[in-house]
């Protein structure tokens, strides 16, 4: 099972959600930080360093004894990471996506492609929970590389939490895709509710079946509420603004382990999103072409 | 000779756009003939990224030996710098106007972009 925690707004409690079920989740379990941009699980999973790899995207080397300007490479690239013209090419590697394309265009043969350093991917033991996170180096542009690194340490029968970074934007999508459930998490207010329908419109185009959880209950009015019930939207959790949360969160401490009367809480998600998928731990790798065929997941009413 | 300035117009009472990636167009003055073309831009405009390095591109394949714009930011920057083309940024009004004080010696060739890039 992929279980994947998303939000429109940002700090309505996705790392909170993420890193207590994880805790809950059973004897095994990985949990990917997607949020290749500033992770934060590992503040509250105090693991044990297992691993650091280095991640790379290919891009672009020419040789110029063989280019002959002809640019065929720069009318090829979408991203304009690549000119060429007289005998000269340039290269770009801030810019480019990595697709290849220039290098199999090329007449002359002239271009290979050599590792452009993105992040790394960090490894942690944490108890049952084994924490992968992505590090993206300051000032890349682009996060997805990095993230579909982290998912590739997803593993064919271990269930995973994804703690997506916030938002509907081309990261959130490249962490979402291939999750079998995704929960959103939001706060009942009118900010919360706002970028709550943004998320949910996002789900819906990806079509995996989704639920909400209420975050800070008390804080806001029963707008959420109303939304979630005319849109047959199940809302599978409600954790109170509750000052002792906010003060175990403030100390890098589970809310599972620092307040165990709220443990109950995070294992009745789990037993909601158990309902709500199937049994079956799938293949990663077939995940990824299941989600390619329209229909194929279960539509959540 | 050929000069490339940075306009949204097609003649020589133009305006000289600020912007040199997202020119709308490129009026090229030939030096040697006195005449000049207007080449169009839009696909740079509308570019999501990279469009100072393509217009650098174009005008590259264009011939010019000199560009005059507004502004060079610095992936432009490098691609000129290597096609050769001496950068000039000037806040004169017009086309023409840019094209004058060029002729008058008054446009000092600039040495590095002066401006950030918007991407990366």
């Amino acid at each position: 099972m992929i279980l994947a925690v998303a939000s429109g707004k940002g700090g309505t409690g996705k790392t909170t959600v993420s890193v207590n079920l994880a805790r809950v989740f059973g004897p095994d379990v990985r949990l990917l930080d997607c949020d290749v941009e500033e992770p934060n699980d590992h503040l509250f999973l105090k693991g044990t360093p297992r691993g650091e790899e280095t991640v790379t995207i290919p891009v672009p080397q020419v040789d110029e004894s063989l280019c002959d300007g002809c640019g065929e490479c720069g009318r090829f690239c979408e991203y304009h990471a690549i000119v060429s013209f007289g005998a000269t090419a340039l290269v770009f590697p801030e810019m480019c996506h990595g697709c290849g394309g220039c290098a199999k265009v090329c007449p002359k043969k002239a271009i290979r492609e050599t590792g452009h350093k993105i992040g790394v991917v960090e490894t942690m033991e944490s108890g049952n929970v084994t924490l992968i996170q992505g590090r993206l180096d300051v000032g890349v542009a682009m996060s997805p590389p990095l993230i579909r690194a982290v998912k590739a340490r997803l593993r064919k029968g271990v269930p995973a939490i994804l703690d997506a970074p916030p938002g509907t934007s081309c990261p959130v999508i490249a962490s979402l895709r291939g999750a079998d459930f995704v929960v959103l998490v939001t706060e009942p207010t009118p900010f919360g509710l706002h970028d709550l329908r943004l998320a949910v419109d996002m789900v819906r185009v990806l079509r995996i079946p989704f639920g909400v959880v209420l975050n800070r209950v008390g804080i806001g009015d029963d707008r959420v509420h109303v939304f979630c019930g005319n849109e047959g939207i199940p809302i599978l959790l409600e954790i109170p603004d509750d000052r002792r949360i906010a003060e175990a969160y403030s100390r890098g401490e589970l809310i599972v382990e620092a307040l165990p009367e709220y443990r109950a809480h995070f294992e009745r998600l789990r037993e909601a999103v158990r309902e709500r998928t199937s049994t079956d731990l799938h293949d990663p790798a077939r995940v990824e072409t299941r989600v390619a065929a329209p229909g194929a997941s279960v539509f959540q009413r | 000779m050929k000069i490339a300035f940075s306009t949204s117009g097609e003649t020589l009472e133009s305006p000289l756009d600020a912007r040199f990636g997202r020119a709308p167009k490129f009026l090229v003055y030939d030096l040697d003939s006195e005449t000049f073309e207007a080449v169009d831009n839009r696909q740079n405009m509308n570019a999501a990224q990279g469009a100072g390095i393509q217009s650098a591109e174009t005008v590259a394949r264009l011939g010019v030996q000199s560009l005059v714009t507004g502004h060079c930011g610095p992936k432009a920057f490098r691609v000129l710098l290597a096609a050769g083309i001496k950068i000039y940024t000037t806040d004169a009004p017009t086309v023409a106007a840019a094209l004058e004080r060029y002729r008058s010696g008054k446009l000092t060739e600039a040495k590095a972009a002066d401006v950030d890039g918007h991407w990366a």
